[in-house]
């Protein structure tokens, strides 16, 4: 039985911001469902009282004082943009 | 000159039978000659460095030349960033992309003043264990150039392979070194989590990945360790820890040292002739006085899964930055969703969407339970597997791979075989452990890589029993014919 459908791979794709064409959609189907077959290997586990690893180290909060520094001017950071007027990044209307 | 060591070519600078120019300039030389076949460099630094060896021509016979890297060639892979040298991570997406600043590990490199000659291939945004995912052209194995030089830093290994650097900086999320370091019969280790700064590592999944050198011996691997090591407060995941003389743990004696060998790393599908030279190998440990025996790492069959899932979700997040906005090559697009949605399917090859897609499906709504945080939990008992290990052994012993290096083409088309090949580097990232991989002889012309795998920060013991069998043995000698 398949596991992920072709509505879901166009949901997700959505969500993580990439267009697909129908032949994609139908390639990305068929492979993220072999992924998530070899996936489900891990159900054979009890897991029930197994601690999730957030840190591999006993790494307490790291804090630093909240106090500015100096980094790249205005115009530098500017220097990557693909657009930029008046010192802001430019990008198409976000509205229609 | 490219089978000299760093401390043999610290002693020609040293006597000035050699100047840093002429270094620099016979590393352009090799890289003009071979790089055509290997394709190991993404962008030269050629002027830059031309200019940066002159410089410290300057200082050659003083002082300020003592250091044991001075003027020396590196090559760094391309999703560390470097100041005004194009960095890509291999991807189209950041083809156009000059960084503002400097990695931490780039700083350290330039305090001890080593030359940038160029920035080195490797699978886009580190996703690949056989350089084939490269955004712009794969690099081939010098050994032989229908082989892949392995991922994703193949460019790293490679270079250091063909003579064209003496070293070289890579990455490791599941084996990216090591495997590598393996197929093209160099040294590449990947040190403990938090040892090395990540800070300007363009990121694939931050709680696996970690810096470390790529060599020709392993006393170079030290020197180059002891240089880029050490807690960096731009790096809040960066350990603070005092960073250990490295070199000194050189001694060549593994006298009483005891050698764990799961038996799920010399199982099934593991080449014979790979678990041959593993064997060999571990009979010249015990003539020099070490003991092993065979252990087991019971939860070593699903590191595979908890890996791809871990390390896409992680993925999915870190790679939503590329959109086109602040950095990068922008698509065309009438209003901004729509140009995120083309930067990024533009931009990004199959491998990288294939990931995204598969972390954003286990972290979305109704999945992250059953994918992720399943993930997580079994994380805990692989590494808890070391842990028990570790309590009554010194190392753990292994191949870095199944199987040498496949050849171009094999493995591309089906994900999960291409997967299943870093079966044997993906626990340790997962540990968060330290491991070297060391060439430990030739299949079919081949190189095959010895995997030893040590405690949190024992990069120490790491490197004594490497360095021990590397010179008693003349593995790392054999070099490929270009």
């Amino acid at each position: 039985m398949s596991r992920i459908t072709k509505e879901q791979v166009k949901h997700v794709a959505n969500l993580a911001r990439l267009e697909m064409d129908e032949a994609e959609v139908e390639k990305f189907t068929t492979q993220l469902d072999d992924i998530i077959s070899m996936a489900e290997q891990l159900n054979e586990l009890d897991t029930e009282n197994v601690e999730p690893t957030t840190h591999v180290l006993d790494l307490k909060n790291v804090l630093r004082e909240d106090k500015a520094q100096p980094w790249l001017s205005r115009e530098e950071a500017l220097k990557n943009a693909p657009d930029h007027a008046n010192g802001q990044v430019k990008v198409p209307s976000i509205f229609e | 000159m490219f089978d000299k060591s760093i401390s043999e070519l610290h002693s020609l600078l040293h006597k000035k039978e050699l100047s840093v120019s002429e270094i620099v300039q016979s590393s352009f030389d090799r890289i003009n000659t071979v790089d055509e076949k290997v394709k190991a460099f993404m962008t030269l630094n050629e002027e830059g460095a031309m200019q940066a060896a002159k410089a410290l021509d300057g200082k050659l016979g003083t002082e300020e030349a003592r250091g044991l890297l001075f003027g020396l060639p590196v090559g760094v892979k391309d999703n560390i960033v470097t100041k005004g040298l194009r960095t890509t991570a291999s991807s189209q997406l950041l083809g156009n992309f000059e960084p503002l600043h400097n990695a931490t590990v780039v700083e350290r490199l330039n305090a001890a003043e080593t030359i940038t000659v160029g920035k080195l291939n490797m699978d886009e945004f580190a996703m690949g264990s056989s350089n084939e995912n490269s955004g712009f052209y794969g690099t081939r194995n010098p050994w032989n150039t229908d082989y892949v030089p392995g991922g994703s830093s193949g460019g790293s290994a490679a270079s250091v392979a063909a003579g064209e650097v003496f070293f070289s900086l890579g990455s490791d999320t599941g084996g990216s070194i090591r495997q590598p370091a393996a197929f093209c019969g160099v040294v590449g280790l990947k040190p403990t989590y938090g040892l090395v700064s990540r800070f300007g590592l363009i990121a694939f999944a931050s709680s696996l990945d970690q810096i470390g050198p790529i060599t020709n011996t392993v006393e170079d691997n030290a020197y180059l360790l002891q240089s880029i090591a050490g807690h960096d407060k731009m790096d809040s995941t960066s350990a603070n820890v005092d960073v250990p003389d490295y070199l000194s743990s050189l001694t060549g004696d593994v006298k009483g040292l005891r050698i764990a060998v799961p038996k799920e790393y010399l199982a099934e599908g593991v080449d014979e002739d790979v678990k041959n030279n593993v064997l060999q190998a571990l009979k010249k440990l015990e003539e020099l006085g070490a003991s092993w025996e065979e252990v087991s790492l019971p939860h070593s069959k699903y590191a595979v899964a908890t890996y791809y899932l871990l390390s896409s979700s992680e993925a999915s997040a870190n790679l939503a930055r590329f959109d086109g906005v602040r950095y990068g090559v922008r698509a065309e697009a009438e209003n901004l969703l729509d140009l995120y949605k083309k930067t990024r399917s533009e931009g990004f090859g199959d491998e990288v969407k294939r990931r995204i897609m598969l972390g954003t499906f286990a972290l979305s709504s109704g999945y992250y339970d059953a994918y992720y945080k399943k993930a997580q939990k079994v994380r805990t008992l692989i590494k808890n597997d070391f842990e028990k290990v570790f309590e009554d052994y010194d190392v753990i012993i292994g191949p870095t791979t199944p199987t040498p290096a496949f050849k171009v083409g094999e493995k591309i088309d089906n994900p999960l075989t291409m997967y299943a090949n870093d079966i044997l580097t993906i626990p340790v990232n997962l540990a968060g452990v330290p491991a070297i991989s060391v060439p430990c002889g030739l299949s079919n012309g081949l190189p095959v890589g010895l995997q030893i795998i040590g405690k949190h920060f024992d990069e120490r013991t790491v490197y004594r029993v490497a360095h021990a069998f590397e010179q008693a043995t003349d593995h790392h000698k054999a070099k490929p014919e270009l």
